[in-house]
């Protein structure tokens, strides 16, 4: 909302600065998005001058050479193309270096070799119309080399404010004022819709016009009659507000219809009644297809939910949005009819968004305007018909109102204000307050007879019983708004001033900040990652369905969006993969081929069919399986340098990461081989927890056309872990002290020679079976090919740590539990190499 | 007889002149060996008359020890040069990297934002909960309040999967989740990622991360919300940041305030020197959040869990956590933070 600030002032002015005036809407709700400067610069360069000759350029035509009257001694010759100009006019004059409305300085010109020195103005030239046609002729008397500034309203400033959805109110420069009153207490000039026109005549509106409603789409339809219109041109004062509000001025009529929504937030609509065929108008919703040509020259096509403003013969204007031009008022225009009426503002909000058209009307009535402005706007319109367009108003007002909206009242109680804001506002303070912005108390039983349905709820209950409790009547502008003792205190709170508030604590009486265990757990892992060089990646949560074809899982059930952005972003990702693989993708495109990333987010499966989903509460249900999980790929185990080779990853480099993860997580895991149609066959596995056999994720080098597909460089390597399966099979893990200092461990030494296909799994697996719980670890540190292993075999060199927590163990234990591991390891075809 | 205060003066200096471990043993020999006077001149004490042996033997003993000391001296003095010389000969140069260059990894800015500030509430006696990003309808916007018409309900404004079923547009949802979990007092904030089918920009992506606020107690009040805030922005932004509550709209919250900082970078002057501050624009405050006193009719929709909205009141906010990492990193484009290029990722995130 563009608010000029002379127009603002016109109704308040508290004699602040343009920047205290914009802070001060700021801190009472009406936030300042930015200030405009319009019209021309320093407004001392332009003067009130008087034509003393003129007369025709010698070298052309159209130019006329003025000799002006500025008040400085010699007259200043102007050069002077505006076919109006005469001697012994009063005209708007700007002087050489005067900063016009776009920002260009005026300088001295020759013009077919005569000297200008200013400029005679037309009004566009200072920004307050449009028009270039000619130059403004002044009444005559104005004072000749007086400030043209003290006339005419060539220089402003406008206050755009952000309006939010509960304040249409605040959409009309008049009520925007309100608040300024409200918030400084300087006063507010009287409401401008409050008197009415004088009608002439013995007709009535209704000899002219029948009107008929639905009432389920408008609450309120008014129209009057003007006859003996005049069109023409508005004044410039009008065309002034108009146009730094940011709206065209046109001609009297619309303007006025204009300036009225830009006064009081209620929009009009002007017909010219020569046009409304019929006689007739019927609000009705559009039949299904049905089509109309709008103000703006296109052809709409409406649904069954778009309201109807109609006449005798079809639609005129689409209720609330925008008139059409089978109505318009035009040139020829005499007889005009004034609609204002109040339409439902869900109605208005969704046609408006089906329909892709969104208009100053529109953004006021989706906000919910209540029934009583519609007569306000007649009003104020009504004496500009009269005063502006020389028009004679019709007797009456024809006024469709089946079920007339009661004012809300609403209670107040002092205490709780106190209680909710964590500060006292002295109840007559409170009072100035709401009186200023148009609230009026009332006494209890003209609350009781008055009490809108909407605050008998439990909270209304409990402020009845309170004798302490005030009674608010609230103003028709803020009804949409203010409903509830919560909106009072609102209200009383932001123009009180929430600077005024004290800063202090929650008491905390029982409440205790902390992190969850996964939450603890997952800054862990991830800061091991982070610590191992890798980085972590934030990738959208969405893929495409191609991404899971490539990773050749077109059988995994997806949720899908119904209205993505995109095809590449229109399905969940069942797992974390695909996002790492973007971003490796993206780095080797921008010369990183080594990656080291991480990630560690949501991953999403469909539950329950989603047609299913409650219309009601869902009692803590969840729509669908969200699991967290924490991925790593990497493409380099160890970088290169001055020093040592680079090692590029592979399935161990991934596995060393995943084991150190792990470990952290206090899991006992083993791998299993075997994986997902992403990964090399041969090089993948899933790391399956140790007791409880859980599947914990997978690991694995990712398959070369995959990463192909990617424009990846290989090897890819890489793991997923499920953090939640961690946690589940961690869970009410704790580190138990063991002694491990009072009686030493025995380490040996062995290799063990299986067949080639026996994984050390398996091996590690039988030597802990011989080992018994005297074999407190094994750790496989080397393996060996070659003509002592035998063709077809391997050697594993495993570590073997033997101890007892009570007692020193003698040769003859430990060598009795090797005989035990050399026999399973004979039932895996194994044998120790001596 | 020799003089043995000659050969003790005589083994000495020559002792004492010598430069090499080799000398030394050659002088050990010479004076204190099997075949040197002092060891002759033990040996023939036996020969003397009675009454010399004693200190003639004596002198020939202290001779012995003290050359013999004399001579570990100086060898652990010549080895200890002779390690000098060898390490020095042994330098290299310091200035090449480390072996192998293994660099800090970084976690991404806007998770190290999301922990500090999760630290910070936490700190404020917070507990952090979590929720879903796949959201009933209810939860998102009906028990928030948002009546039926709700412009954010369209498909314009909000992911769906199917009627009533969509992405969460925001981390509120949990607001109404975790009440239902836990009887009133209750304080939590929720950090998580939030959906918006917002045509990627430099301030618009379509998923983004929020942090939630919620605190409901029987005496929780606005003033309290100042100074919970207040706290964080300190913490956040440094000790000397103010806080500007400035009344604002939301339907799940009456009164709504929008919650400015004063400007970090310019000291909410508005100007970095000449120029217009390029953080706040010149305005001196920074909207960092929207918030309020949890609406009366929020509370209604869990009045069953005991939050009565005559006996328990409180307040929430929500803000953005890419927002506040922009702000505090001056990253000029949002879209760079989904980008995962590591020539960004490596600029944050290394330290705690």
């Amino acid at each position: 909302m563009r608010v000029p600030v002379g127009w603002l002032r016109s109704y308040c002015d508290p004699g602040l600065s343009v920047q205290e005036l914009a802070d001060t809407l700021t801190m009472a709700g009406l936030k300042m998005e930015r200030i405009h400067h319009t019209g021309v610069g320093d407004v001392s360069a332009f003067l009130v001058g008087r034509v003393l000759e003129s007369e025709r350029h010698p070298n052309a035509d159209r130019l006329t050479v003025c000799e002006v009257d500025v008040g400085r001694g010699e007259p200043q010759t102007i050069v002077c193309g505006a076919p109006n100009v005469a001697a012994g006019q009063t005209v708007a004059v700007a002087l050489p270096g005067a900063v016009m409305p776009d920002g260009t300085t005026l300088g001295e010109a020759k013009l077919r070799g005569v000297r200008s020195s200013g400029m005679i103005l037309a009004e566009d030239e200072v920004g307050i119309g449009e028009d270039h046609k000619g130059i403004m002729v002044l009444p005559d008397g104005l004072p000749v080399g007086g400030p043209l500034a003290e006339h005419l309203p060539i220089a402003d400033h406008v206050i755009e404010i952000e309006i939010t959805p509960n304040r249409p109110d605040a959409m009309g420069v008049y009520g925007v004022a309100r608040d300024l009153h409200a918030a400084t207490g300087t006063p507010l000039a009287d409401d401008p819709t409050a008197a009415d026109a004088t009608p002439t005549g013995g007709d009535a509106a209704d000899d002219h016009i029948s009107i008929e409603i639905d009432p389920e789409i408008c609450l309120r339809f008014t129209a009057r009659v003007f006859e003996d219109v005049k069109i023409g041109p508005s004044p410039l004062w009008l065309k002034q507000r108009l146009m730094a509000a940011g709206q065209r001025p046109i001609m009297n009529v619309v303007d006025i219809t204009n300036y009225v929504m830009l006064t009081c937030s209620q929009p009009l609509h002007a017909f010219d009644l020569e046009r409304v065929r019929g006689g007739r108008i019927e609000v009705r919703r559009a039949r299904e297809g049905e089509t109309m040509v709008t103000l703006d020259g296109v052809e709409r096509r409406f649904s069954s939910e778009t309201a109807l403003v109609c006449d005798a013969d079809g639609p005129s204007g689409i209720a609330g949005i925008m008139g059409g031009q089978i109505s318009e008022v035009s040139e020829e225009t005499t007889r005009v009819l004034m609609e204002a009426a109040t339409w439902v503002g869900p109605n208005i909000m969704r046609t408006s968004k089906a329909l892709g058209l969104r208009t100053e009307a529109s953004a006021r009535f989706e906000k919910q305007l209540h029934p009583e402005l519609a007569m306000a706007g007649q009003r104020l319109a009504a004496r500009l018909m009269v005063e502006l367009c020389g028009a004679r108003m019709v007797p009456g007002t024809v006024d469709v109102y089946p079920r007339p909206a009661e004012r809300r009242v609403v209670p107040l109680r002092y205490a709780r204000m106190e209680k909710l804001l964590g500060e006292r506002i002295d109840p007559e303070t409170a009072r100035a307050i709401l009186e200023r912005l148009g609230f009026e108390r009332v006494g209890r039983e003209a609350a009781a007879a008055e009490r809108a349905p909407a605050a008998a709820d439990r909270a209304g209950a409990a402020q009845e019983a309170d004798p302490a409790a005030e009674r608010w009547r609230v103003p028709p502008w803020r009804d949409s708004d203010v409903q509830r003792e919560a909106d009072l205190i609102e209200e009383v709170a932001r123009i009180h001033g929430l600077d005024k508030l004290p800063t202090t604590l929650p008491a905390r009486r029982q409440a205790v900040g902390r992190l969850t265990r996964s939450q603890r757990l997952r800054r862990r892992l991830e800061d091991l990652l982070r610590d191992r060089a890798f980085n972590e990646c934030v990738s959208y949560s969405f893929t495409s369905p191609a991404a899971i074809q490539r990773l050749r899982l077109g059988d995994v059930p997806l949720l899908r969006l119904e209205n993505p952005l995109s095809e590449d972003q229109s399905v969940m990702r069942p797992l974390l993969l695909p996002g790492l693989l973007d971003a490796a993708r993206h780095n080797a495109a921008h010369g990183r081929p080594n990656v080291r990333l991480f990630e560690s987010a949501h991953v999403y499966r469909p539950s329950e069919p989603l047609d299913a989903a409650p219309s009601a509460d869902p009692g803590g249900r969840l729509p669908a399986l969200e699991r967290h999980h924490l991925a790593v790929l990497l493409t380099e185990a160890a970088p290169g340098g001055w020093r040592s080779e680079r090692r590029p990853a592979d399935f161990y480099a991934a596995r060393a990461v995943l084991e150190a993860v792990l470990e952290v997580a206090g899991v006992d895991w083993v791998a299993e081989e075997g994986g997902r149609p992403f990964l090399h066959p041969g090089r993948a596995a899933s790391i399956v927890a140790r007791e409880s056999e859980r599947k914990l994720g997978w690991l694995g080098e990712v398959h070369p056309l995959v990463a192909g597909e990617w424009d990846v460089p290989g090897p890819v390597a890489g793991f997923e872990l499920d953090v939640e399966a961690v946690l589940e099979v961690t869970a009410g893990r704790e580190d138990v002290y063991r002694d491990v200092t009072s009686f030493p461990a025995v380490l040996q030494d062995i290799a063990v020679v299986v067949p080639e296909g026996v994984p050390a799994a398996e091996v590690e697996e039988a030597v802990r079976a011989g080992g018994g719980d005297l074999l407190a670890g094994v750790e496989v540190f080397d393996l060996y090919r070659g003509e002592q292993a035998g063709e077809g075999n391997k050697s594993l060199a495993l570590r073997l740590e033997f101890r007892a927590p009570d007692r020193t163990l003698t040769d003859e234990e430990v060598a009795r539990r090797r005989e035990a591991i050399e026999n399973d390891l004979g039932a895996i075809g194994g044998r120790l190499r001596a | 007889m020799p003089d043995l205060d000659q050969l003790r003066s005589e083994a000495e200096s020559a002792i004492g002149a010598a430069g090499s471990a080799a000398e030394l043993e050659e002088l050990r020999v010479r004076y204190l060996g099997r075949k040197s006077e002092l060891t002759a001149a033990l040996r023939s004490i036996g020969e003397l008359p009675p009454e010399q042996r004693g200190p003639v033997g004596k002198q020939a003993n202290e001779v012995r020890r003290a050359l013999e000391a004399l001579l570990e001296r100086r060898t652990a003095e010549l080895e200890a040069g002779e390690l000098d010389r060898r390490l020095a000969e042994d330098r290299i140069d310091v200035t090449m990297p480390g072996d192998p260059p293994l660099p800090p990894g970084h976690l991404h800015l806007v998770s190290q934002i999301r922990r500090r500030m999760e630290d910070i509430f936490v700190g404020l006696g917070f507990s952090v909960v979590e929720g879903p990003e796949i959201e009933y309808e209810y939860y998102n916007f009906t028990a928030l309040n948002h009546p039926a018409e709700h412009p954010a309900r369209a498909p314009q404004d909000t992911f769906y999967f199917a009627e009533r079923v969509l992405l969460r547009t925001h981390t509120s949802p949990m607001q109404v989740r975790a009440m239902e979990l836990q009887e009133p007092p209750i304080y939590i904030v929720v950090p998580g990622r939030v959906y918006r089918p917002d045509t990627p920009d430099a301030t618009h992506v379509p998923m983004f991360h929020q942090l939630e606020g919620l605190a409901i107690d029987e005496d929780i009040t606005l003033a309290d919300l100042q100074g919970c805030l207040l706290q964080f922005a300190r913490q956040m932004f440094g000790e000397t940041t103010e806080v500007r509550l400035r009344p604002g709209y939301f339907p799940f919250t009456e009164p709504s305030v929008e919650v400015d900082v004063s400007c970090f970078r310019c000291g909410g002057t508005g100007y970095e020197g000449a120029a217009r501050c390029g953080t706040c624009k010149g305005e001196g405050w920074i909207e960092i959040l929207g918030s309020g006193m949890v609406d009366p009719n929020v509370l209604d929709y869990v009045a069953g869990k005991g939050y009565d909205n005559e006996r328990v009141q409180g307040f929430a906010w929500g803000m953005g956590i890419e927002r506040i990492a922009m702000l505090v990193h001056q990253v000029p484009d949002l879209r760079m933070l989904f980008e995962n290029d590591l020539r960004l990722l490596e600029q944050f995130g290394a330290g705690p």
